[in-house]
């Protein structure tokens, strides 16, 4: 492919390794000045640590990297900001006490006398609000009272405010609104027709598409192949994304000639303004899916059926005898039989520096217990069974969780909760940030959980999942059930009319057109 | 090797440190006095003795401290218990103690576990109540009845040969080395300490957990509180205010992290052996005061140097 | 107007902290035998000062996220070091003075310094350097004692008007509208006031000063913004140390010595603390400020106040039992502390009170 302009980023032979992980290896990779470059690849493929390296937020082990020709190192993120490197993470990089106006020019706001002029800075914010439109912004709000998606556009504005020449968005889209979408794309679009470049790096398919002029696919840390928008199919960019035939991922589904006996049964549900009239059925060995935009109350939802909103209304009924959940414990009684594999796994599933061992346990451990102590004969049999059935790779049992891969430490959430042989397994997207390997896994036991008379409801925010996985697929928009699809209705274009809350017929008209 | 593996660097520095100290003072008797006293037994016995006090507070301050909290009730705890002990007098002496530590620690738990007021504001309030309390009913004085014989008896009767108050002291800490290591009570102090959202969302009740935790804390000092009335044979206003600083000292250098969630029971043992024989040391030699702060200080910051740096902010 | 609102709602704990003190003072005035009085304004703030400086001095770490365990015996090192230094010549004042101050300052930046490279727990970092610095106040001051310029005594103690009758200001007597008016004005508000807007404003509005505010706001994404962490944390306690040195001196000027007392070090360090919640600062960090801190020391110490003014035969006459006021104290500084938990009631979501 020929290079019309010269590269304004250029690696070479860049690894990185945490531990016995590497994260990047030997990456070779270029980015052309006033273009917008996509990166695509599974999480874990090395997409976010290429762009920390970039951003000097970790050192690479080995490789350098040029940046408009010279050799470069970024011991730091304030040393990559000053080349002219911005980045917006997908975790936030925003304080939630502080003002809009004051992230805005966080770090080199304008000065009078060495103080910091008030006034100037939030002329400033004013503007680079204007510039991603939201003006309805009002710049002395904190952060914290904004919505995500609200949020999202600061971070934009912030990073406009760096006059950047290299704009690095990772996932930055994750919590816009569709309307915000709209907006960001123009944006980008004016960005690189006055010569900046940008990095964007997305897992959704159809941003691609609308936004890049290459595209670059990486896997397990390396680069794959990089190509001009078109070049490819989208069914050749994910075979490159995950290296082998991607149906192969997802076990069977069995075929049903009646309905399974509900497990799980919701009538009228509802909490706050965020869930509104949720009535569903999950049957015995049944998989059911939630989708839709993020956001839309699906998290909620599980949490609700886990006790640990306050002020759920409506009925909920496991089992056939309603039940009034008030807290995990109450979820975690034998009478209910829950259990919840959590969103965020590093802060609500797991203790970190506690070992493999206590963490594997620690749901179950009243149940293993002779008298007042710990059957530790009974606690070390049973964590061997089960990190055997869940194929667990870890040193030793007494080893800090923390030393874990992704995959085995969301593995060791699962392995938690089949200790305490739970008969309704929520799952609030559980393949986040694990690799493509262990995911098959996690899907295979699913399958086997539920054959084995399990109720599974299960969030992702993958749409191949939920075809992949579930017997059928409930959509929420904006806290209510809009449609479930089941069988062959679950479709991508289904799922995503739906998500959008479009009705089915149009979509497949504009599918077909 | 599974022993050598019970020993951790905070453990080893600490032990090391006791053996210098030590070592230090001997050098100093054996020059200005020409006796060795602090490597004789009965000096080593006698400050064991002392150190009971200080260990069975420690002790308690542990458990909060794993959870990620501090309690900083503890001295009027101490005092309150001693004081309302010596005024009942006669059998309920000690249930009354113990229930003023009880009645402490459940104030101190809902405080931090419904409320969810930081620890350290809550339980300075709860200790500035405590000691209007006993001011109101002691009129501000020091109350005129003695421990009772049974108080006495516990901190420095030696039916066995070694002091009750150490007998007492070493059942405290096996009791509680098996809660923290054999009950699921134990792993959940641990848990709530690393993670107390990752805790809460195994269906585990962590407010019980919190509840139960400063209960154990301030009746340990309560306890302690008895044994100190027993040992001067009467309590006195503010008793207990000379044991917060060493406890919470006496922990950290045993290892445990302050954050919560980490930390060896033996390394608080160690860490209060530590402080005692640095206190002792430091006024055998005669050290003025001044001296003895500074060293006091010096060392909790060397020790703690010497345990390795908390993790640098990476992204 | 609507940005007048946002800036009040986003200040609603050192609101309430103001209108505590208003409420709590004005109690006070009316309850007094005497009245309100110049007099009286001048004793109360004669006895505030102190305690509002290392209020003060504690609520700038407490921002950052951490806390400093060591300002009550900064306050007393300085205490002891003023009772050695501040006499002798005027230029000696002024030199005592400095290295007051300084001391203060450099006993906090040995504080930031084992925070921010020792990499140790604020917590028990403070508290280890806390009792070093006791023991040098202790060297300094084995027993109470040592002198203080007692002009200055006098005139920091006092209204403005005898600054002019100690030093003489005006040669043809003061003007009326000095001595009817600013003349009468209490000389630690001055110093308050000139503490707060020379040293307190400037510095929140510096990027180091901001920046201690995202660091405890949150301090991944603080880094992630660029900000130098390190710089701002050492800042933090360093002018925690200058405040500190501050009431330390004061304390030496109003008592006219030097008192290495480990107690009353301690205390200050507990009413610090319980200030600057009081006063609406979140112990978890990233809100509040020193101003808070301010009335926050202003509401406890009206608090001892009104328990001196009750009448032994009025309706709240049990309230004037000196055997009760440290009950009454405590309970109300635990009443105080706790207001925050209202929040935990309106809690839907109870994962975020886990953070």
């Amino acid at each position: 492919m020929a290079e019309t302009a010269a590269p304004i980023l250029e690696l070479s032979g860049v690894s990185k390794r945490y531990g016995g992980v590497r994260a990047l290896d030997g990456v070779d990779f270029a980015c052309r000045r006033g273009s917008i470059h996509a990166v695509l690849g599974e999480n874990g493929a090395g997409k976010s640590t290429l762009i920390k390296v970039i951003a000097g937020v970790v050192q690479p082990n080995a490789g350098t990297i040029r940046l408009n020709g010279r050799t470069v190192t970024f011991p730091s993120p304030q040393a990559a900001n000053a080349a002219g490197i911005v980045c917006i993470f997908q975790e936030l990089s925003l304080l939630p006490d502080l003002s809009v106006a004051d992230n805005i020019a966080i770090a080199d706001p304008p000065r009078r006398f060495g103080l910091i002029d008030r006034r100037a800075q939030r002329r400033r914010a004013e503007q680079l609000l204007a510039r991603v439109g939201c003006e309805d912004i009002n710049p002395l709000l904190q952060v914290r009272q904004l919505p995500l998606s609200r949020r999202q556009m600061v971070e934009i504005a912030k990073a406009l405010g760096r006059a950047p020449q290299l704009l690095i968005l990772d996932e930055a889209t994750s919590a816009l609104t569709a309307a915000d979408v709209e907006k960001v794309y123009a944006i980008l679009h004016g960005l690189r027709d006055s010569g900046l470049s940008l990095l964007y790096i997305s897992h959704r398919m159809h941003e691609i598409e609308a936004l890049a002029d290459t595209c670059s696919v990486f896997r397990n840390g390396q680069h794959i192949d990089t190509f001009p928008k078109g070049a490819r199919s989208d069914e050749q960019i994910v075979q490159m994304m995950i290296g082998r035939e991607w149906h192969s991922v997802y076990p069977p589904k069995p075929q049903r000639t009646a309905p399974p006996p509900p497990a799980l049964e919701l009538n009228g549900v509802g909490w706050e303004n965020r869930l509104h009239d949720i009535s569903l059925a999950v049957g015995r060995g049944e998989i059911v899916g939630l989708g839709g935009l993020d956001g839309q109350g699906q998290r909620e939802l599980l949490l609700a059926l886990f006790g640990v909103l306050r002020g759920v209304s409506g009925e909920i009924a496991v089992n056939g005898t309603p039940c009034r959940i008030g807290s995990p414990a109450a979820a975690k009684s034998p009478q209910v039989g829950m259990a919840l594999i959590p969103e965020d796994r590093k802060t609500e599933g797991l203790m970190l520096p506690m070992s493999v061992r206590d963490n594997i346990s620690i749901a179950a451990l009243g149940a293993m217990t002779r008298g007042a102590v710990v059957d530790r004969a009974q606690e070390a049999r049973r964590i061997d069974e089960v990190a055997a059935r869940l194929k667990i790779k870890f040193g030793r049992l007494t080893d800090a969780v923390a030393t874990l891969s992704g995959g085995n430490q969301q593995k060791v959430v699962i392995a938690k909760w089949l200790l305490t042989g739970a008969r309704v397994v929520l799952l609030n997207d559980p393949t986040r940030g694990i690799d493509v390997g262990t995911k098959q896994e996690i899907y295979q036991l699913l399958r086997d959980l539920a054959d084995a008379g399990t109720a599974i409801l299960f969030y992702s925010t993958d749409y191949d999942e939920l075809i992949g996985c579930c017997d059928s697929v409930l959509i929420l928009y904006d806290g209510r059930i809009v449609r479930t699809l089941q069988g062959e209705a679950i479709t991508e274009a289904n799922i995503v009319a739906s998500s959008l809350n479009l009705p089915l017929a149009r979509a497949a008209a504009e599918s077909a057109a | 090797m599974k022993a050598l593996a019970a020993i951790d660097r905070p453990m080893l520095i600490a032990g090391l440190c006791i053996v210098l100290i030590l070592f230090a003072g001997t050098a100093y008797t054996v020059t200005t006095q020409g006796t060795a006293t602090f490597i004789e037994p009965a000096y080593l016995l006698q400050q064991i003795k002392i150190a009971a006090f200080l260990g069975i507070v420690s002790a308690g301050m542990m458990v909060v401290i794993l959870l990620g909290h501090i309690d900083l009730s503890i001295p009027w705890t101490i005092a309150a218990s001693a004081m309302l002990a010596t005024a009942v007098g006669g059998g309920w002496a000690l249930p009354v103690g113990l229930g003023v530590g009880l009645a402490v620690g459940l104030v101190n738990g809902l405080g931090v576990a419904f409320l969810r007021v930081p620890s350290m504001i809550f339980t300075l309030g709860v200790n500035a109540v405590l000691r209007g309390l006993m001011v109101m009913l002691t009129g501000g004085f020091a109350p005129q009845s003695n421990a009772t014989g049974l108080m006495v008896w516990l901190a420095t009767g030696r039916p066995l040969g070694i002091a009750n108050s150490v007998i007492v002291w070493a059942l405290l800490s096996a009791a509680l080395v098996f809660m923290l290591t054999r009950t699921p009570f134990g792993r959940y102090i641990y848990a709530v300490g690393n993670r107390e959202a990752a805790t809460y969302l195994s269906g585990i009740n962590t407010r019980l957990v919190l509840i139960g935790s400063f209960i154990i804390c301030d009746v340990c000092a309560a306890l302690s509180g008895l044994l100190i009335a027993g040992y001067t044979s009467k309590a006195f206003q503010a008793m207990g205010d000379v044991y917060l600083l060493p406890a919470i000292a006496a922990v950290v250098v045993g290892g445990t992290n302050i954050l919560g969630g980490q930390g060896r029971y033996l390394g608080t043992v160690i860490g209060t052996v530590l402080i005692v024989l640095l206190q002792s040391v430091l006024s055998v030699a005669q050290m003025p005061e001044a001296g003895r702060q500074i060293i006091y200080g010096a060392v909790i910051i060397a020790m703690l140097l010497a345990y390795g740096r908390g993790s640098a902010v990476r992204g | 107007m609507n940005d007048l609102r946002l800036r009040f709602g986003q200040n609603l704990g050192l609101w309430l902290g103001v209108l505590l003190f208003v409420l709590l003072y004005a109690l006070y005035s009316t309850l007094h035998p005497k009245g309100w009085t110049v007099d009286l304004l001048v004793q109360n703030a004669n006895e505030s000062f102190a305690l509002i400086m290392v209020s003060m001095a504690q609520a700038v770490p407490v921002i950052t996220g951490g806390i400093d365990l060591s300002v009550g015996p900064m306050m007393t090192l300085v205490n002891c070091l003023a009772s050695v230094l501040v006499s002798g010549t005027p230029g000696a004042i002024v030199l005592g003075i400095l290295a007051c101050l300084a001391a203060g300052a450099l006993a906090g930046f040995v504080n930031g310094c084992i925070v921010v490279y020792g990499r140790i727990q604020p917590i028990i970092a403070t508290l280890a350097t806390g009792a070093v610095y006791i023991g040098i106040a202790l060297f300094l001051r084995p027993s109470p004692g040592g002198k203080v310029d007692e002009n200055l005594s006098w005139v920091a103690t006092n209204a403005l008007a005898e600054m002019d009758t100690t030093y003489h200001w005006f040669p043809d007597g003061p003007p009326a509208w000095f001595a009817e008016t600013l003349g009468r004005v209490p000389v630690p508000i001055v110093l308050i006031l000139a503490v707060v807007l020379l040293i307190w404003v400037p510095f929140r509005n510096t990027v180091t000063g901001r920046g201690c505010y995202a660091v405890g706001s949150a301090e991944g994404a603080a880094y992630m913004s660029g900000l130098d962490i390190g710089r701002s944390r050492l800042a933090a306690y360093t002018l925690g140390g200058l405040f500190a040195a501050c009431g330390g001196l004061y304390l030496a000027l109003q008592t006219g010595s030097g008192n290495a007392d480990i107690p009353q070090a301690g205390a200050y360090t507990l009413n610090s603390i319980a200030a600057v919640v009081v006063g609406g600062t979140s112990l978890y960090g990233g809100s509040g400020g020193a101003v808070g801190a301010l009335f926050g020391a202003l509401v406890l110490r009206a608090i001892s106040f009104c328990f001196r003014v009750f009448d032994s035969n009025g309706p709240l006459g049990f309230l004037s039992n000196p055997l009760l006021q440290p009950i009454f104290e405590g309970v109300i500084l635990l009443l105080a502390v706790s207001l925050g938990a209202a929040r935990v009631f309106r809690v839907k979501n109870r994962l975020t009170l886990f953070t």
